[in-house]
């Protein structure tokens, strides 16, 4: 008979984690609290920085562990480690007895709404990365549809190292997020004038720095480095934002037709209720902690407990994606030895 | 804009005062500026709504503009203010309310710096004793006096005379908010609403049948900002700190702006005549201001005091046109008439902004 595995969250960490540990031969079971399987990359459009689909990202990965047990919109609701098995009862009143747990949590997005200077949910024309990646996926939204675009900001660091918002780590994909973004919103309307306030751009990821020169070269993507320090609406519904160009050291005020505020990553809000569970150990940037956060990232200190993608801090997708195979084969390892 | 998202900061801003118990710590500068502020808000807090409020001869300037200009050290603001706190414990007092918002802001600071350095307070104590021979217990609650008038606004519109509304037209008044940077800006906790969209202001114009216009540069400071005025060569960067509300306010066509600082009425209020000077500039319609009031001659006005009890008449910006906007009863001739009817002579008019 197959050991059982048990995964906690079913999005892209989970789903290749699965892939995997039924290639090694087990049997891994998918617990996820929503009704549907991906993570925030199903509702991404396409992915920097070759612009794949993330649809075609996902359906790949849900089609490898199809052969998963999976519960949807499903939680854990205890753990008890008992004779060197994990035995977890599930919200749907399923108990499984597992030799190791997977957590694959990832992460949740920083609530725009915090950063009151911003105006999102105050001024009409204010959007976060997830709604426009929703518009981009085709889902209408009154703030692009049918509106004039002749000028559009997007905020980098919205959340993210910003202390007095308790977040202090830097989210490492928001930049090259927020350039894909804007040369995607420059491909649909050509004539509008892009800018970006960024506070330092970190760019580090394969073809990131070519995707970065693009968007300046051949789309015109103004970069103005300084934070933006207010938003307020004009007469007519548009945005006036102000922010100090730190470059040139002079302020700028400039008029927009839509702002983009780059939300980021956050440890979901159930971290600490699965850190509870398993008796787990969270780091100072509020995500999960690994035993060491070098030679041992996708294990945690209590027997049996792995992690994998962006549940013990900020990963890209590849990233992610890389950190469950290391994590099957960390299980394979440990289940083997045990 | 989205009402229910500034619904929503606004629940999240809230502050949760004492009814009884407050010792007001009067301001260094607003009687000289809108005389009769500070007396209405006793007037109409202590005397009409019959709050439980103490007004003592013995207190002092908080220091907060001499800190905020750079001519003390905060160990000396620190002191005045422990001296303060004496006379409010001596009075029985738990609970401080200052009329000014830097006074506001400065017991704000220093409790919070006492808090984080309580070193700090007991060296500040032995100062004091030293000094005054005086000691003092903290206030347990610090409000802002605009906090208790939007704390008590509905108690006081039930008692109203008039409503902010056009009298012909029954449409509600258009107000502009502006709030004193140290109200929020610091601590935004310690504010009603915030410090982005604070509601102290517009919570006491709703209540009282106005409508509230947001614009740009609301957040904007009045252009007071203590040594762009008080040093005579920054007194341009002052004026055209005024000039750009003002050009920003102008397309929403308010009829009157609500303050709950000191300086800034004083400043949004005066500028619009060097502006109507220097550039023939004017904001209000047919070649007047927009009128500027401190919230306590708000409340007195829809209280219906007499307007130039309420010392409207010492404005720049003519009143009137709003006071027959709304219908309050006035009479023109007793506008330069002081006590008793004594003349106490009627200004120069200026060229450029149309006054009474």
């Amino acid at each position: 008979m197959k050991q059982n595995v048990v995964i906690i969250g079913g999005g892209i960490a989970g789903l290749e984690a699965a892939s995997q540990l039924l290639t090694l031969g087990y049997s891994p079971i998918i617990v996820e609290k929503s009704e549907r399987l991906g993570g925030h990359v199903a509702s991404w459009h396409k992915l920097f920085p070759d612009m794949k689909p993330a649809s075609e990202v996902v359906a790949e990965l849900v089609r490898k562990s199809a052969d998963a047990n999976i519960f949807l919109e499903t939680e854990v609701e205890s753990a008890n480690l008992l004779r060197g098995s994990y035995i977890v009862n599930l919200s749907n009143g399923v108990t499984v007895r597992t030799g190791a747990v997977l957590i694959t949590t990832g992460f949740e997005l920083f609530d725009a709404h915090r950063k009151e200077e911003y105006g999102y949910g105050i001024y009409d024309q204010v959007m976060t990365n997830s709604d426009l990646e929703g518009w981009f996926n085709g889902n209408p939204d009154k703030r692009i549809d049918g509106q004039d675009m002749n000028r559009i900001g997007f905020v980098h660091c919205v959340g993210s190292r910003d202390v007095k918002a308790g977040n202090s780590q830097c989210s490492k994909v928001c930049c090259v997020t927020a350039v894909k973004q804007a040369t995607e919103l420059k491909e649909r309307f050509t004539q509008a004038e892009i800018y970006c306030f960024y506070m330092d751009l970190r760019l580090f990821g394969k073809k990131y720095e070519d995707f970065y020169i693009n968007a300046q070269r051949d789309y015109g993507i103004h970069f103005i480095r300084g934070r933006v320090s207010e938003v307020s609406e004009n007469i007519d519904g548009r945005l006036i934002v102000k922010a100090e160009d730190t470059l040139s050291g002079k302020p700028v005020k400039v008029t927009m037709d839509l702002l983009v505020l780059m939300s980021g990553m956050l440890c979901g809000k159930d971290c600490r209720r699965t850190a509870s569970a398993f008796r787990l150990e969270t780091d100072s940037d509020g995500f999960f902690k690994s035993r060491d956060n070098i030679t041992g990232i996708t294990e945690s200190g209590r027997p049996g407990v792995f992690y994998a993608g962006a549940c013990t801090g900020t990963k890209t997708v590849p990233e992610t994606i890389s950190e469950a195979r290391s994590a099957a084969l960390a299980i394979h390892n440990y289940l083997k030895d045990a | 804009m989205i009402y229910q998202g500034k619904q929503k900061i606004w629940s999240d801003y809230q502050k949760d005062m004492p009814e009884d118990g407050w010792f007001y710590a009067r301001s260094c500068i607003r009687q000289n500026f809108f005389p009769a502020s500070e007396k209405y808000f006793l007037t109409i807090c202590r005397d009409v709504l019959g709050k439980d409020i103490i007004d003592n001869e013995h207190h002092t300037t908080c220091g907060g503009i001499s800190y905020h200009s750079d001519t003390i050290p905060q160990e000396t603001a620190m002191t005045i203010v422990a001296r303060q706190f004496s006379i409010m414990t001596e009075c029985g007092c738990r609970n401080i309310v200052p009329s000014c918002i830097t006074s506001f802001g400065n017991y704000t600071e220093i409790l919070e710096t006492w808090r984080e350095f309580p070193e700090l307070e007991a060296r500040i104590r032995e100062m004091l004793w030293k000094s005054c021979r005086r000691e003092f217990e903290k206030p347990e609650y610090v409000a802002h006096a605009s906090d208790l008038m939007y704390k008590w606004r509905n108690e006081i519109a039930e008692r109203a005379r008039y409503r902010l509304v056009d009298k012909e037209t029954g449409e509600p008044i258009r107000v502009v908010e502006h709030i004193g940077c140290h109200y929020s800006k610091m601590f935004p906790h310690k504010g009603i609403g915030g410090a982005e969209y604070p509601c102290v202001l517009s919570g006491m114009i709703n209540s009282w049948g106005g409508e509230m216009v947001d614009y740009p540069e609301r957040r904007h400071c009045c252009g007071f900002g203590f040594r762009q005025y008080l040093v005579k060569a920054n007194r341009g960067y002052s004026i055209s700190n005024t000039h750009k509300k003002f050009e920003s306010m102008e397309p929403y066509h308010p009829d009157m702006i609500i303050t709950n600082c000191p300086g800034c009425p004083y400043f949004l209020d005066r500028w619009q005549y060097v502006i109507a000077e220097m550039e023939g500039r004017t904001y209000g319609r047919d070649g007047f201001g927009i009128p500027v009031f401190t919230y306590e001659e708000v409340a007195g006005l829809v209280m219906g005091y007499d307007p130039w009890d309420l010392g409207l008449q010492l404005h720049q910006v003519a009143v009137e046109p709003l006071l027959d906007k709304i219908g309050v009863e006035y009479d023109p001739k007793a506008k330069y008439l002081g006590l008793n009817r004594k003349d106490i002579m009627k200004p120069e008019l200026p060229k450029g902004l149309r006054c009474f």
